[in-house]
Order: structure tokens, then C-alpha cells, then sequence
């Protein structure tokens, strides 16, 4: 067993006496199983969320976005925020499976495959919010470069907004890829126990008739290794093209070089947030407690923490800056967004941002299952305020004082940011009854250097 | 020719790895090894080549540049120039910066979905494919090593039988 060695100081990533079959039976029994009444009461209540957002998004079409709370001076406000939270929340299934890969970090086994599965579930919620603020959805088309019967009519390269259009439909399709080539070889597993026919047809279906053989393998590890190195700077490029959306524009309070940077690290942060939030509740309930450990739990709050650091240093570095400059505008947009009306959505992303996470720091904490899942939701709350207090706050009191002016939502605004939360825990809910949540076919093939029992058994030989 | 395999079971990644390696240096000819997940080392136990696979995402990646660069230079610079901000826009390589951003995805967008489409393709995995391993259990926790049999079954299998095999099947192969 040497060539499974490694450093006794390292925990098991799974714990307890696990064979590799007892790893196929414990990734299989959610799906093969039925459903309690905990998942019905949270996907009935997804659902409605889910439908209500309908309604509200078929309203805004219907009638227009006047229905919403914007105005002349505050042109953009809860659609960017969401949008924005969402990308960013985005983040973590291709830092974790892309990013985590490069650095040969085995922990991300364990989370992989849901990370991902979070991470397409909630793109595609950011995707909405563009796309129903034109307006005139049925044009949506417009934003890609498609010849056209006005001839030359193009789209404009030079603007962010295209980017972001580039940006983001990229990532969305790659990383669902490379969540799919990754799922082959599980769906196959269970394509291969299945015993009721229309089961065994369907995953058939959805393996693409995988099989294992040497050279695919081979293969396979080689086109998950490149996709890792093209999903790490994509997932980097992403949240600092929507970054561009602002930092390329004249507004002060948005018109900063730290943008980038800033973004990607609060994009982790909320990303990593949010798969806390979600795993904490899935190991308990699918009994993954074996594979996604404490351990798991405790390397994300450590991610949590520095990148909660690195978003409180850009909070204080724009505030140095904007004092610095000397720039009267630029001054006065900060001073505002933190003594001005809104100064308690500034406090509350100050509180929840840059605090909390502090509170990681110790070990205590870090691997107190409630403690992480309270953490977890207050910096997505935090997360959320974040790009409010960016948007709101530097839109509503412009260079003109006469058109000065708050914003606050419409029951549609706050009705369509429900039905993305529904609709997202609707595509979450369904995941977590029909894949196999966890990248079985990688867990697997780190059993023997990192699984409880061969460790013990292993490090039992030095003593 | 005869088509005849013989298939020899493990229930460990470590044992089929001595006995691929031991089949190999008693020149028999492995014809096809199957594991639920990958064990490393496999590939060059058996001989198999290095992929080439990464090198294609490469040369996608650069098909990927190219068709960017070309496509913002129609569309920005030769068929319709417009004054954006007064951004220059009748030279490319003086508009560019604003391009790299696309240029980048377009690069990441070719590499990554044509290498998997090629890998899909070359590995045979498509919707609606049949799946063709030997028994359902090798996507669970069995190993499948499939020798070739040149005339040599009784050899051959009480070959076999000594690499810690747990399970021996005769079979055509199509």
C-alpha cells in the first residue's frame, strides 16, 4: 500500500470503515430512496416562492418595468444587486473543483460535485436579471452578435455590458460541462444498480453509456485537468468582468481600480458562504456525514475568513483611497454611503462582511456545525447588502442635489427575488433526489490514503 | 480469427495493478482494463500511450483567439466603425484593449468545449449510448482485465488464477 501513503498528521477526508462499496451504496441511497416530509415541506415551499417569482417576472413583462421601484436617478438597484449576488454565489463550485484541483487539495472530493451543482443553479438565476430588466425580453437575442436584417447592425464590443454577456454564458456552459464529465462515471454507478427499468434507461441515458475502461480514464483525468486549468482564470475573469459593469463607468463610488480583485474575493466569500449553507443541511439529511466531515466544514470557514479579510481591506482601501484622491465627489460618494440615509445597509455589510467572519478565528467555532450555518447565512445576507450599498448608494444622490432621491423596492422587485431563491432551491432540492451528490468515482480513488481505516491501519505499521 | 476473451475478476485496486503487470511481463495481451474509478499508474502499467488530448485543447484555444480577433475586427473596425466615446475604432490593434476581455473567452469557450466534445467522441460516450462493461459491478467496486486468449484457455486461466483474481469468465468479444 505504499503508493497510497500519506502523512499520518492528515485527517481522514472520510470517516468511519468505509469499502468502496459501501461508498456506492451511501452516494445511491438518497436517490434510491424516498423521499420524507422535511424535503415535500422544503420543495412545496420552494415552489410556490418559485411560482410567485413567475408571476411577478410575468408582470414586469407584461406591463413594464415601471412596476418596479427604480426611478431617474436610481436606474439600477435590486435586479444588479441580485444579479451580482447570484454570479457571485457562483463562484465556488468552479474555485472548489477548478482551482482546489491545481492545488491537489483531496478535501474537495467530498464537495465537489454539489459546489458545482449550486454553481450552474445559481447562474442561471443571475442570468434572468439582465435579461428581464431590457424589458423587452423577446429582443434578448440582441445582445448576441448575430447578422441581422439591418445589415450591419452590430453589437458593441467596447462595452462591459457585452462582456458580461461573453463572460458569463461562458462560464455557465463550461462549467456545466465539466460538472457533466464529471457525473458520467456516477450516473454510470447507478445506472448499473438500478433495478427498476425506467431508472435504469434514464441514467443509461444520462451516463452516455460510460464504461471505465483504462483509456478513459486516462483520458478523463487529463480533460479534467485542463478544464481546471481554463475554469481557474475563467471563474477569475468572470466576477472581474462584472466588476467592469461599474468599475469602467464615471460614477463615483464605482469608478475604482480595486474592483476586480475586490469582486472575485467577496464572490468566493459568498460562494463558499453558500455551500456551507447548503452541505451543512444535506450531510445530515442524505447521512453524507462520512464524506463531507467536520474537516470540510472547518477548510471553508477558514476560506471564509481570509476572503472576508480581503473584502474588509478593500472596504477601508476605497475608503483611504476616496479621502485620498481628493476628489470632492469621490469623497463625498463614500461619505455618504457611510453616514448618509443608508448608513445601516453600509453598517449591516460592514457588520456582517468584515465581523463575523472574524469570529473563525477560532478553532471552537470553526467547527461548530451551528455556528458555520449561522456564519453562513449572515454573509450571504452581508453579501447582499454589499452590492446594494455599491449600487444604491453611489446612484441615488448624484452630481444634480434636485434629483436626489432614496429607492425602495416594489412588491415586485422583492417578489422576483424570492421566486430566484425558490427556483433555486426547487433545481437544488430535485439535485439532491436524483444525482449523486457526491463525485463517488474521485472519492473512491482517495479511500486508501485518506479513508479512516486505512490510515489507522497504515500508521498503525510505523509505531 | 477468435474473438475470445477471458475476463479475470479483482476486488482490489492494488492486487489488479501487480497482476496487470504480471500478465504484461508473461507477454499476454491485455486487450482491455475496466475500474470504477481511476487508479493511477494504470495507464502506463498497461502501456497504454500518453493522451493527446490536452495538446487539441490547445490548438481549439488558438482556433478560439482567432476567430475572436477576426470576428471584433469585421464587425468593430471593417463593416461598421462607430465613434463609442471616441474610442479609437478604425484600427484594430489601437481598439484592442477593449477586446481582450472576449478574446479571452472566446479562447476558453473553443478550448474547453471542443476538447470535451473531442473526448466524448474519441471515447465513445454519447446520450443514448449503450454502456459496454463486462458487468455491472465494474462501475461499483469491481476491476475487469480482459486477456486476449491466443489458443492458450487452460494456460492462460490457470495463469490467471494465481494473480489474486476473485471471479474468471470465458466470453466472445464482438
Amino acid at each position: 500500500m505504499s503508493s497510497h501513503y500519506e502523512a499520518p498528521i492528515r485527517r481522514p477526508l472520510i470517516v468511519g470503515d468505509k469499502s468502496y462499496h459501501d461508498i456506492s451504496v451511501d452516494v445511491a441511497a438518497p436517490v434510491e430512496g424516498k423521499a420524507n416530509k422535511l424535503w415535500w415541506t422544503a420543495f412545496s415551499v420552494a415552489l410556490v416562492a418559485f411560482l410567485w417569482g413567475i408571476g411577478c417576472i410575468v408582470y414586469t413583462i407584461g406591463t413594464g418595468i415601471g412596476v418596479w421601484g427604480l426611478n431617474k436617478t436610481v436606474g439600477w438597484a435590486w435586479d444588479i444587486t441580485n444579479f451580482v449576488w447570484w454570479v457571485g454565489i457562483g463562484h465556488a463550485g468552479t474555485l472548489i473543483s477548478a482551482v482546489l484541483l491545481l492545488f491537489r487539495q483531496k478535501w474537495r472530493m467530498g464537495i465537489n460535485r454539489s459546489a458545482e451543482a449550486m454553481t450552474i443553479f445559481s447562474v442561471i438565476q443571475a442570468g434572468l436579471f439582465p435579461v428581464i430588466h431590457m424589458g423587452r425580453v423577446w429582443n434578448a437575442h440582441f445582445v448576441l452578435p448575430l447578422p441581422n436584417q439591418f445589415g450591419t447592425l452590430w453589437t458593441n464590443f467596447n462595452s462591459p455590458l457585452l462582456w458580461d454577456v461573453f463572460a458569463i454564458s461562458t462560464y455557465l456552459s463550461v462549467s456545466l460541462v465539466f460538472w457533466w464529465t464529471g457525473l458520467l462515471p456516477d450516473f454510470a454507478m447507478l445506472r448499473d444498480r438500478a433495478i427498476r427499468p425506467f431508472q435504469k434507461k434514464i441514467y443509461g441515458l444520462l451516463s452516455f453509456g460510460w464504461t471505465g475502461r483504462a483509456k478513459d480514464w486516462q483520458r478523463f483525468e487529463e480533460v479534467s485537468l485542463v478544464l481546471a486549468g481554463l475554469a481557474t482564470p475563467l471563474v477569475l475573469s468572470v466576477h472581474t468582468i462584472v466588476s467592469f459593469d461599474f468599475a469602467t463607468s464615471v460614477i463615483p463610488g464605482w469608478h475604482t481600480t480595486i474592483f476586480p480583485p475586490y469582486f472575485v474575493a467577496g464572490a468566493v466569500f459568498s460562494g463558499f458562504a453558500m455551500v456551507n449553507t447548503l452541505l451543512i443541511i444535506m450531510r445530515k439529511v442524505s447521512n453524507l456525514e462520512a464524506y463531507i466531515t467536520k474537516q470540510h466544514i472547518e477548510l471553508m470557514n477558514i476560506v471564509i475568513m481570509i476572503t472576508g479579510s480581503i473584502v474588509g481591506c478593500a472596504y477601508i482601501t476605497e475608503l483611504f483611497i476616496a479621502w485620498y484622491s481628493g476628489v470632492e465627489y469621490e469623497q463625498y460618494a463614500f461619505l455618504n454611503r457611510a453616514t448618509g440615509p443608508y448608513w445601516w445597509a453600509y453598517l449591516l455589510m460592514m457588520s456582517c462582511n468584515v465581523f463575523s467572519p472574524q469570529f473563525m478565528w477560532f478553532k471552537r467555532l470553526r467547527t461548530s456545525i451551528t455556528f458555520s450555518f449561522i456564519i453562513s447565512i449572515v454573509v450571504n445576507i452581508g453579501m447582499w447588502f454589499e452590492r446594494f450599498v455599491i449600487i444604491v448608494t453611489s446612484l441615488h444622490r448624484d452630481y444634480l442635489p434636485s434629483s436626489w432621491t432614496m429607492f425602495s423596492p416594489t412588491f415586485v422587485d422583492i417578489g422576483i427575488f424570492i421566486g430566484t431563491i425558490g427556483f433555486f432551491f426547487v433545481l437544488f432540492l430535485l439535485y439532491a433526489r436524483t444525482f449523486p451528490v457526491i463525485a463517488q468515482a474521485e472519492v473512491k480513488s482517495i479511500l486508501k490514503a485518506s479513508g479512516e481505516k486505512y490510515k489507522k491501519l497504515r500508521d498503525g505499521n510505523h509505531e | 480469427m477468435s474473438n475470445k476473451v477471458v475476463q479475470a475478476m479483482y476486488n482490489d485496486d492494488d492486487i489488479l495493478m501487480d497482476a496487470v503487470k504480471e500478465v504484461r511481463a508473461a507477454k499476454y495481451h491485455i486487450e482491455e482494463v475496466y475500474t470504477p474509478f481511476p487508479v493511477h499508474g494504470l495507464d502506463k502499467a498497461m502501456g497504454l500511450k500518453g493522451t493527446r488530448i490536452a495538446i487539441t485543447a490547445f490548438m481549439y484555444g488558438c482556433v478560439g483567439l482567432v476567430f475572436s480577433v477576426w470576428m471584433m475586427n469585421y464587425m468593430m473596425i471593417e463593416d461598421w466603425p462607430q465613434d463609442i466615446g471616441g474610442k479609437p475604432s478604425f484600427s484594430f490593434i489601437q481598439n484592442m484593449p477593449a477586446f481582450v476581455p472576449i478574446m479571452f473567452e472566446m479562447t476558453v469557450f473553443f478550448a474547453a468545449h471542443l476538447m470535451v466534445i473531442t473526448f466524448y467522441m474519441r471515447s465513445r460516450l454519447w446520450p443514448f449510448k449503450e454502456a459496454e462493461n463486462p458487468d455491472p459491478r465494474t462501475t461499483d467496486d469491481m476491476f475487469v482485465m480482459e486477456v486476449i486468449v491466443d489458443g492458450n484457455e487452460s494456460e492462460l486461466i490457470a495463469f490467471l488464477e494465481k494473480t489474486g483474481t476473485v471471479e474468471i469468465k470465458v466470453t466472445e468479444k464482438h
